[in-house]
């Protein structure tokens, strides 16, 4: 599975596939699914960053809901006082980075394992939280954005075409904004897998003193990763902003953070995809319940998180690749037991294959 | 004069608090290096337990120092059976498979009480400093947790069952070869620590509002608390929510109850990027 | 991974996810859609609950009736389990999908301005029944509950007199209760009062331990509360615990709201003042009749039906005299058949619809808390919704789009 998994075919099958997505969609579905899938896709990056970070870079982070949301504000704040949103769309990615790489510096550089970590992410989001939370009086504003405490800012305005403060994004646009960012992280990120730097990463998530001994400093490079997680957890932020034209200190919640965890979870730790996976199924799920009043959402989510994690502890799509290799083993080996000269034939080109995929 | 007395007394308290809540957290870190993320809904069955006992005419005092502990003690046993014991070891997956048992007890106490807010008045009227009043129930809070802490070192350095354990959790193996069954201790230590929890939410009933979703306000304190304290369970409780407690007490008297949680987090920070291993880390190593 | 799986796999999951969200077999033309938003769990649902109920009610009533315009009403209603971006979600799908003739929903002030903005960008009519803190100017909206300039003009005079001048608040840390403490200040000075501090809590604070000594030291003759949730019960029951109940008076802008004073115990809060528009004790013959439905529908032992619960019923009665008088639920039509001043008579009295604020005109009553039940002590009639229209005028500004808050 896994040589597939890494190859350049699997990232070229699944972006075409995004890519069909995103020109079929719009002129399938009507507008209220076209905004449902717009959300998706935004908690899609969100959960792609934590997949990266966890996945390939180690890093456990219970807090990765505080960068989404400092995105969010940030984006808010800044385009009710600049105006034109090109700005405020790079802040959004930059200072959720920053904030990344002053925590990182924390983090890593003190040398903390872990479960430490989980503390320390999980005890800035509630930080965050209750700061933002407790902002609700009037006197509470950066520039002309009031901050609104639990209420959070209403009406954001949506971004507009650069340079031309007017031309604001209709669903549809904002859709294919979303698709193709999504789409560039995925790209974006497999690409960086398997370059060198991804390499050292991945190598310093299975054995952080052997990397060390390589003469590699793991710390650089879990910073690096951490940061890049927070940059794009920042930009599903502003989009976010953008897809609800609202934000509340709930974003920085327990809950969000929890959230996400169970997304990548349940759609498979190490993939990319995985999360994504994991997390429209989740998403779709939660919006299923919120229209039935027969089961509490609490008791469905939990009761998935716990049959994951015992059952399918490697998430859906890894474990779905694992069955399809196993019925195309079988398929193959049932081939290759009718002659021994085809299974001889089929061997070699197999070895030839295995010598070109790594 | 008085009202540093008063404020005495409301860290005493708010340490008091820390500790107890904290406890069966501890214990089951502590002894199985088993991160519990349905701790606060331990509590939860704990006030519920409590709640439920009064009901059906039991003395206040009995149903929350005996009802609640073997009510929740029960629960934790059935949890650890079937789903804990098969992730010893890999904390990540205890932690994520203890939170999702978190969200299902949420999820069927909601079912079957509903989500109004329950509730027992607190007992034993109120008492004067000077100009202030407070509570009775605050001295009894601070006194059952000093005997808590008391209870803890007593079984653990004196009783056979305390040496089995701490023999258990230092070389598991050497206590297998010696006769002692390790999945056994580790079914009693759960046990324990889910009792305790139990307990605190007994004790907590009184003064806050018991909705099936109480547990989300304890756990991340209790997590902090306990990770802060380090490996010796109980010095690092100790040390951990007196300092702890201390500042986010005194922090909310300085300014507001939201600053003073932010202080108590802020404080963690600090002091986790100071002693990696917590308190016990450092300081009193090699204690109980 | 197998190319074949990870084909399979993709297409299931596009399938799945794709699938339910094809509109479902259009909806009979004979149905009109009332979509509700109404929390049913998380930490509102103490609210929620007896509204769900009521909207329950209303729709039936109105089906056995014979429907609206010959036809027959479904209602769809979505819980946002208080999670702000299903109110979003709902919302959308109310106004997209539903193509609901009316949507009726949000409880907090939070959830109405996540709602609002999304049903004005669609074009679909919203209803908010909750008692607030006053100043949406908005033509697309209806806002049904009572608000300070009703209840707490009436509420802080009354106890004043009965109890003195300092007063001590204590609110939540939303805009609610940030807006209403301004109010409470604003009518405390006006008779002659004064403030003896304004505290804030945040929604799920529960330690009120150095709150309480802080009111101790301040020695004020009273206590206006306007807490809300069940994180903060804890304070009315940590105050008690401290002897307090029995030394220094409450009046509360919320208490009572869900179902506070069956919860604690009447030592806890018997002697606490408030003031809504519906009581559940109120003598009238409409609401002895309401009463009678309530209890056969939903049983004679429901704990109390709150204030929030009524705003939803008279929303939704309302609402169906505006289709009636306009002859169709086409949006502009309706607005403007509500907007000539529709009276309904209701079991909390006449509600009267104020055209330039899009408000009510409703009775309000001052209660006090006796043995878990609530005693009405004095009834003002048809109160003007005072602070909305000081500032909020949608005959002469129909484009006005925004909520007015009062300046602190």
């Amino acid at each position: 599975m896994n040589r597939f998994a890494k190859s350049w075919m699997s990232a070229a099958l699944s972006l075409a596939i995004g890519i069909a997505m995103m020109l079929v969609l719009p002129g399938v579905l009507d507008d209220y699914t076209l905004i449902q899938v717009t959300i998706y896709a935004v908690m899609s990056i969100l959960g792609v960053s934590l997949g990266f970070i966890w996945g390939f870079g180690g890093i456990l982070c219970f807090g990765q809901a505080a960068f989404f949301g400092l995105g969010a504000y940030t984006y808010a704040i800044a385009v009710m006082n600049m105006g034109d949103s090109t700005g405020p769309f790079l802040l959004a990615i930059a200072v959720p980075a920053l904030f990344a790489m002053i925590l990182g510096y924390v983090i890593f550089y003190g040398r903390l394992s872990d479960v430490y970590m989980g503390v320390i992410t999980l005890t800035v989001t509630l930080i965050l939280f209750n700061l933002i939370n407790s902002t609700a009086g009037p006197e509470w504003k950066i520039g002309s954005a009031p901050l609104g405490g639990f209420n959070g800012i209403p009406a954001i305005p949506t971004l507009n075409v650069p340079g031309h403060p007017n031309d604001v994004l209709s669903p549809k646009d904002l859709f294919d904004l979303t698709f193709v960012c999504l789409l560039v992280v995925y790209l974006g990120l497999r690409m960086l897998i398997s370059s060198k730097i991804g390499r050292v990463i991945i190598a310093a998530k299975e054995n952080e003193q052997r990397v060390l001994l390589l003469g590699y400093d793991a710390r650089v490079y879990k910073l690096f990763s951490f940061t890049l997680g927070g940059a794009i957890a920042g930009l599903a932020g502003c989009l976010f902003a953008n897809w609800g034209a609202f934000t509340s200190p709930t974003i920085f919640g327990l809950a969000q953070s929890a959230q996400i965890i169970i997304w990548v979870i349940v759609g498979g730790l190490g993939t990319l995809v995985g999360p994504i996976v994991g997390c429209v199924a989740i998403q779709w799920l939660t919006t299923q319940i919120g229209t039935q009043q027969m089961f509490n959402s609490n008791l469905v989510l939990g009761t998935i998180l716990v049959v994951f994690v015992l059952l399918v502890p490697r998430g859906i799509v890894p474990t779905l690749g694992s069955l399809g290799e196993w019925a195309f083993g079988r398929m193959r080996r049932r081939k290759a037991s009718s002659t021994t000269a085809a299974a001889q034939a089929e061997t070699a080109p197999a070895m030839a294959a295995t010598e070109r995929a790594t | 004069m008085e009202l540093a007395l008063v404020i005495v007394i409301q860290v005493l308290y708010a340490v008091a608090t820390l500790f107890i809540i904290s406890a069966g957290l501890a214990v089951i870190f502590g002894m199985m290096k088993v991160i519990n993320l349905a701790h606060g809904e331990f509590m939860m069955l704990g006030a519920y337990a409590t709640i439920g006992a009064i009901r059906l005419g039991l003395n206040l005092w009995v149903a929350m120092f005996v009802v609640a502990p073997i009510a929740v003690g029960l629960v934790g046993v059935v949890l650890e059976r079937l789903v804990i014991r098969r992730l010893y070891g890999r904390m990540v997956d205890t932690m994520l498979a203890t939170w999702g048992l978190s969200l299902l007890l949420i999820g069927i106490v909601t079912s079957i009480a509903g989500d109004t807010t329950a509730g027992v008045s607190a007992p034993l009227g109120s008492f004067s400093i000077g100009a202030y009043s407070l509570s009775g129930y605050i001295p009894v809070v601070i006194a059952v947790a000093i005997a808590l802490a008391l209870a803890i070192r007593w079984v653990l350095m004196r009783t056979q069952l305390g040496l089995i354990a701490r023999g258990t959790m230092q070389n598991p193996d050497m206590a297998n070869a010696l006769g002692v069954s390790p999945s056994l201790v580790y079914s009693v230590t759960f046990a324990v620590g889910a009792a305790l929890s139990g307990l605190a939410g007994g004790l907590l009933a009184p003064i806050t509002g018991v909705v099936p979703t109480m547990g989300a306000a304890f756990v991340a304190k209790a997590f902090i608390t306990v990770i802060g304290g380090g490996p010796a369970i109980l010095a690092g409780l100790v040390g951990a929510s007196a300092l702890f407690g201390a500042i986010n007490q005194l922090a909310t008297f300085a300014t507001t109850p939201v600053i003073g949680e932010v202080a108590l987090l802020a404080a963690a920070i600090v002091m986790l990027r100071l002693l990696p291993q917590g308190i016990t880390g450092r300081f009193f190593k090699g204690s109980l | 991974m197998d190319r074949r799986s990870f084909i399979k796999a993709s297409g299931v999951t596009l399938a799945g996810a794709v699938a339910p969200m094809f509109p479902l077999a259009a909806l009979a033309g004979d149905q009109l859609v009332v979509s509700s938003i109404l929390d049913l769990s998380g930490g509102l649902d103490i609210y929620g609950k007896p509204m769900a109920d009521c909207m329950t009610l209303a729709v039936e009533e109105q089906n056995a009736a014979g429907g609206l315009l010959g036809k027959q009403l479904k209602l769809a209603s979505y819980d946002p389990q208080s999670n702000m971006q299903l109110y979003a979600q709902f919302a959308q799908k109310a106004a997209l999908k539903d193509k609901a003739a009316v949507v009726m929903g949000g409880i907090t002030s939070a959830s109405r301005e996540v709602i609002r903005p999304v049903l004005d960008r669609y074009k679909t009519l919203y209803f908010y029944n909750t008692q607030y803190e006053g100043g949406v100017c908005d033509r697309d909206i209806f806002c049904t509950g009572v608000t300070p300039g009703q209840t707490v003009a009436k509420l802080i005079p009354y106890s004043m007199k009965k109890w003195g001048k300092k007063v001590y608040v204590l609110a939540a840390d939303y805009n609610y209760g940030q807006i209403t403490s301004q109010w409470v200040k604003k009518f405390v000075l006006e008779n002659g009062g004064s403030v003896a501090s304004i505290d804030f809590f945040p929604l799920d604070v529960t330690n009120f331990g150095p709150a309480i000594s802080k009111i101790e030291a301040a020695k004020p003759d009273m206590i206006v509360s306007a807490l809300v949730g069940g994180a903060h019960i804890s304070f009315y029951r940590q105050w008690a615990a401290a002897g307090m109940t029995k030394k220094i008076p409450l009046a509360s802008t919320t208490f009572a709201g869900g179902n506070e004073h069956i919860v604690l115990s009447p030592a806890e809060c018997n002697g606490f003042l408030v003031s809504y528009n519906y009581f559940q004790n109120l003598d009238t013959p409409e609401n002895k009749a309401f009463k009678a439905r309530f209890y056969k529908r939903f049983g004679k032992d429901y704990p109390n039906i709150t204030e929030l619960a009524m705003g939803t019923y008279q929303g939704f009665k309302l609402w169906a005299a505006g289709v009636k008088k306009a002859g169709s639920v086409d949006r502009m039509k309706v607005i403007e058949a509500l907007e000539s001043g529709i009276s309904i008579d209701a079991p909390s009295g006449k509600v009267t619809l104020d055209p330039p604020t899009h408000h009510c005109v409703l009775n309000v009553s001052i209660a006090e808390v006796k043995d878990k039940q609530l005693d009405v002590i004095k009834t003002f009639p048809q109160q003007k919704p005072s602070d909305t229209s000081a500032v909020c005028n949608l005959i002469k500004n129909p484009n006005d789009n925004q909520q007015y808050v009062i300046k602190a």
